[in-house]
């Protein structure tokens, strides 16, 4: 079975019934899966940040919601993550491609990319991180921590992980 | 008209509505009004109203939302607005008061007392219902009145905050009290 086909049967499966989206190229494949099955409910959005308050909204109404976005979208989410999430205790799956790690061709995303994983310990958000097909089943366990913990989670999707 | 007077026109508006409230001034004047398990009340996360509305409203197809939010918190989201209004839930209402300061802050100036008109950006982002009060007798009437759909309703208000307390709840309690309050129906 091709990558993005196990990452969304991963997601799926695990119970995430709400993705809100901002594109990034890692994960066009990823987004086009989502859309063609129609399985799960998908709402694209303008930022992060607002994906936050949506999937904050969504949960109270008993939704299993996750934002899938680049991790650049990290930054754009701080303080709903800590203000709005964490304050209250609304569980969010943060399912992020890690641009700006090694092999990375575009200057920009360097910065942030090296933040990326020291950010989300800052933020004391569990990190899942799947280099290889194999830990994709990592996706699970993340997603199940964060339904049963009430706490939100970052899966971050390296790379390497297409080029196995 | 304050913000205060409107919220308590609004407020008599309600008839089951699930509410969600900007931070600051206006969840607190809220709370102070009426109390009601049925409220969310934000107390941080500035400009992310109406995304909690729409997401709970999304998800909860059988109930009204009622989200009340400001201009300076929406002019942050502003995007809130095209992603709303091209999902068009048919249980919103996005209620803006929109006293041209940010209230919460200091009652400094926003753009909203220069040259930016929400109620435009709302329309064009999409919103096919619009409406635009700035008398408070007509508050009750007009949002009683609104039906099923995805409505803009902007509030046209003086500057000023009400001397009201502090929300005395647990955000995790508050959190745990609304869902709680329409997960069980009788």
């Amino acid at each position: 079975m091709n990558i993005d086909l196990s990452l969304y049967n991963s997601i799926k499966n695990a119970g995430i019934d709400l993705i809100l989206s901002l594109p990034c190229i890692m994960l066009k494949d990823l987004l086009t899966v989502i859309e063609e099955r129609k399985e799960i409910q998908h709402i694209p959005i303008t930022r992060e940040e607002e994906g936050v308050g949506i999937a904050a909204g969504a949960y109270l109404g008993g939704k299993k919601p996750a934002i899938l976005m680049q991790n650049s979208g990290l930054g754009n989410s701080i303080n709903a993550i800590k203000s709005l999430l964490h304050l209250y205790r609304i569980p969010v799956v943060f399912i992020m491609s890690h641009r700006g790690a090694e092999g990375e061709k575009i200057l920009a995303q360097i910065p942030m990319g090296q933040l990326t994983l020291d950010l989300l310990d800052l933020l004391d958000i569990q990190k899942f991180i799947v280099n290889s097909k194999d830990d994709i089943k990592k996706i699970t366990s993340a997603i199940n921590t964060s339904i049963e913990s009430k706490s939100s989670v970052g899966i971050v999707l390296q790379k390497k992980l297409w080029s196995n | 008209m304050k913000r205060f007077d409107a919220i308590k026109k609004i407020v008599m508006a309600l008839s089951n509505e699930l509410v969600v409230c900007n931070l600051g001034s206006p969840s607190r004047e809220l709370y102070h009004i009426e109390d009601k398990e049925r409220t969310f009340y934000m107390l941080g996360s500035m400009g992310l109203a109406s995304s909690i509305a729409f997401g709970l409203a999304f998800s909860k197809p059988d109930e009204k939302v009622l989200c009340i939010d400001g201009d300076g918190a929406l002019l942050m989201n502003l995007g809130s607005l095209a992603t709303i209004a091209n999902n068009k839930p048919e249980n919103l209402t996005l209620v803006v008061i929109d006293n041209s300061s940010y209230g919460s802050r200091g009652n400094q100036r926003t753009y909203t007392s220069g040259r930016t008109k929400l109620e435009i950006i709302a329309k064009d982002a999409g919103f096919e219902s619009i409406t635009f009060i700035d008398s408070e007798d007509k508050i009750d009437k007009i949002l009683s009145s609104l039906g099923k759909g995805c409505h803009f309703v902007l509030i046209k208000t003086q500057p000023g905050n009400a001397k009201v307390e502090n929300i005395p709840l647990n955000p995790e309690k508050l959190k745990e009290r609304f869902m709680k309050s329409f997960s069980i129906k009788t």
